[in-house]
């Protein structure tokens, strides 16, 4: 036998202790080396999120100095708008923009086209709208103030009077922010500067966090003390959501036409297209998303332009999902590779169909590795902004989503418009914007977790 | 197949006939010519060297060969009077028919009701009452029951190893199939949970022909009643390699087998000298 074939030098060695001994601890050495470098990797990692986040809410949170056109002081109790009625928050504005009464009426209650909105009478412009009495043959301009205030009255809610009140009144204007770490270890320095630059136009000083319920569910605007992320928002709830429910099923269904009706298949020819196609989608997963953005304009926006509307959420939603297609795709192959192939045989022996097969048995098993890659595909979706800015995606848009043919933006081209702009206070609301999106996308992949949790459990349970 | 045929057929000595059988996996012949008759409500046992091609005849009776891409089967399967791989033949019901039980005990990762019910929901069943009433018959008849009948919506999987095979005898036999097919269905249990299983084909047999694979030859002295015994053939080619296949070598009664092989080459089997 082989054993006795060692030459003596072999046999040496093996009888040697201690070079064995000498050898073990080398071993041992190189071992906890390389579990130092495991280590070192996940502190890197660790600290490159650290520095993300901080250096985000670094810029949303801190010391600002706002300065009003008419203090909110002078309007109301402690400056609450909110405590004031409607009426007296007409009044505001009659007192102080007797003249933009038009185009507060226009910009709320008015819907269609502005050009002919001063030429034709309300009857014809304002349909679900109470007018005052006698003015319905009267075009807008000739109406008197009182009149134009009590077509406000009567049609406006309280919360969007005080919106107008305090863009069109108030005016806010920031004059200076502070980052969170100035904020909180120079209060005496930014105290003093304040004192010094400030004070005396009646500004005021205070901590200010970008991130609330204003910044929340105000839309965009031009005034960046004002600036929301709500259309954005819904924007990107919309496209992403309309995207997952392209993406998914037919990228599942790719997935299981090649795994369970092609592969495995000894007819070379068939063998030989579904290797070629399974190269080119794993290819299709690392194409730069620009060039999706571009053929997405092409077919979605151009070509198609009489079903998807042009520069819309739903065009915006097929070449997202394109885009995620192959992510998907792959991940629910290997899903449904993993499928251990004795659940499938114990299927078939008792008389199951393919598809039976795969409806409750391979399906199920798969599921959750599908729904890894559908989180993985969606996070993705989420953040990418090149191929929206490709098929035009709307930079500034005031109002919200209504449908798959409306026009939108989200919350990564809000974030990249406002930081481009010059404003300094405008890159403080972006940090407060990536915060928004950071946040939406844990709560989409908690959902999808979530599922994937459950998937899994009936699975074990 | 047609109604008159199969009442024809059932009366007939043999569940299933093979005649002239060849497998073949794309180019390459893994069993040729095996041609054995398999008896109605009796215990057939396929024993062999690894490579023999038992398990590939077992899988062509029952055309689970047909999930594997490139395998091909000539000759003629005759069960019920008609070739199952004749064109008009669909596989789904043959197995339907022809139940089968693997080496590695597979249950779904199903609670053990829906175990045992998948079968009967196949075909289309869905009363509560209906299901409850197969799946405590299943289970009784593979001696399961008095052991989960309090948990049955535990998962299948986290039955022993022995349970999980018996659970998947029950849920073979939900389906009320004629034939069982075994492929190895004792070689990853323990010896008190093979006792269990071999008792269960005992009594299994009153109602179902039953086939199984086994390595085990004590296995198959204790429990069979014919025993069908393979082996390899070989045939050098250039480079040192060779072309191996199966063949069927003898074919008889159990104590025949066992006790006066008509064959050198299975008296050497069966006295350890290979295999």
């Amino acid at each position: 036998m082989a054993v006795n074939t060692i030459s003596s030098e072999t046999q040496e060695y093996l009888r040697d202790e201690d070079a064995f001994k000498r050898n073990l601890r080398s071993r041992h050495f190189r071992g906890r080396l390389w579990r130092r470098f495991f280590q070192l990797a996940l502190v890197a990692a660790f600290l490159a999120l650290i520095a993300l986040f901080f250096n985000i809410l670094n810029s949303a949170l801190g010391y600002v100095v706002e300065d009003y056109a008419i203090n909110p002081i002078t309007l109301a109790a402690n400056g609450d708008l909110g405590a004031l009625p409607e009426e007296e928050l007409v009044m505001i504005l009659v007192e102080n923009r007797a003249n933009r009464l038009p185009v507060y009426v226009r910009d709320y209650l008015y819907a269609g086209d502005p050009a002919v909105f001063t030429t034709l009478p309300l009857s014809a412009l304002l349909s679900n709208t109470v007018l005052p009495a006698g003015t319905a043959d009267l075009t807008i301009r000739e109406l008197s103030v009182e009149q134009q205030a009590e077509l406000l009255l009567n049609n406006i809610g309280q919360p969007q009077l005080i919106a107008i009140v305090e863009e069109q009144v108030i005016e806010p204007t920031i004059l200076q922010t502070w980052s969170l770490t100035a904020s909180l270890f120079e209060r005496d320095q930014i105290e003093a500067e304040f004192q010094e630059n400030y004070a005396a136009q009646g500004a005021t000083l205070f901590f200010k966090s970008w991130i609330n319920l204003d910044f929340l569910t105000s839309p965009m605007s031009s005034n960046p003390a004002a600036a929301g992320a709500r259309t954005a928002i819904l924007g990107t709830l919309y496209v992403v959501i309309v995207t997952i429910f392209i993406a998914f099923p037919i990228g599942v269904g790719a997935a299981i036409y090649l795994e369970e009706y092609t592969s495995g298949s000894q007819n070379s020819r068939t063998a030989r297209i579904n290797r070629l196609i399974e190269t080119n989608i794993r290819n299709l997963a690392g194409v730069p998303s620009i060039i999706y953005g571009l053929l997405g304009l092409a077919i979605f926006v151009r070509a198609l332009s009489p079903v998807t509307g042009g520069r819309t959420i739903i065009s915006a939603a097929l070449t997202m999902a394109l885009l995620i297609l192959p992510v998907i795709i792959i991940n629910a192959q290997e899903a449904i590779r993993a499928v251990p192939s004795s659940l499938r045989e114990a299927s078939y022996g008792l008389g199951a169909t393919r598809w039976q097969t795969i409806y409750k048995v391979v399906l199920p098993s798969a599921l959750p590795g599908i729904l890894t890659g559908t989180i993985l595909g969606m996070s993705r979706a989420i953040g990418e902004t090149a191929p929206l800015i490709i098929i035009g995606a709307s930079t500034f848009i005031l109002f919200d989503p209504t449908g798959l043919q409306s026009k939108f933006t989200v919350l990564p081209i809000l974030i990249y418009n406002w930081t481009s702009r010059p404003q300094d206070e405008y890159r403080v609301a972006a940090a407060a914007g990536i915060i928004v999106l950071l946040i939406l996308l844990l709560i989409l992949n908690a959902t999808a977790i979530i599922l994937r949790q459950r998937a899994r459990r009936s699975l074990t349970a | 197949m047609s109604a008159a045929k199969a009442a024809r057929q059932t009366t007939g000595a043999y569940a299933i006939e093979l005649h002239n059988v060849n497998v073949f996996y794309g180019e390459k012949l893994a069993v040729k010519d095996v041609s054995l008759n398999i008896q109605r409500q009796k215990i057939t046992a396929f024993i062999g060297p690894s490579g023999c091609g038992k398990s590939t005849v077992l899988r062509s009776i029952n055309r689970m060969n047909d999930l594997i891409g490139g395998a091909r089967v000539t000759g003629e399967v005759v069960y019920n009077g008609e070739n199952l791989y004749a064109s008009n033949i669909d596989a789904v019901e043959v197995r339907r028919r022809i139940g089968m039980v693997f080496q590695k005990a597979n249950p779904f990762p199903k609670s053990i009701y829906d175990n045992v019910a998948y079968g009967p929901r196949l075909l289309g069943v869905r009363g509560k009452k209906q299901l409850d009433e197969i799946v405590e018959r299943s289970l009784k008849g593979s001696f399961l029951w008095d052991e989960v009948k309090n948990d049955l919506k535990k998962s299948g999987l986290a039955l022993s190893g022995g349970q999980q095979q018996r659970l998947c005898i029950a849920r073979t036999i939900a389906i009320e199939p004629d034939t069982i097919l075994m492929d190895e269905p004792c070689s990853a249990l323990d010896p008190i949970a093979t006792q269990a299983i071999e008792e269960l084909m005992r009594e299994l047999v009153k109602k179902y022909t039953i086939v199984i694979v086994t390595h085990n030859m004590q296995q198959a002295q204790r429990v069979a009643d014919m025993t069908a015994f393979f082996s390899i053939r070989k045939e050098a080619l250039e480079g040192g390699k060779d072309r191996r296949w199966g063949v069927l070598v003898e074919y008889a009664h159990t104590p025949q087998i066992f006790e006066s092989p008509q064959f050198e080459e299975t008296e050497r089997y069966i006295g350890g000298e290979f295999g």
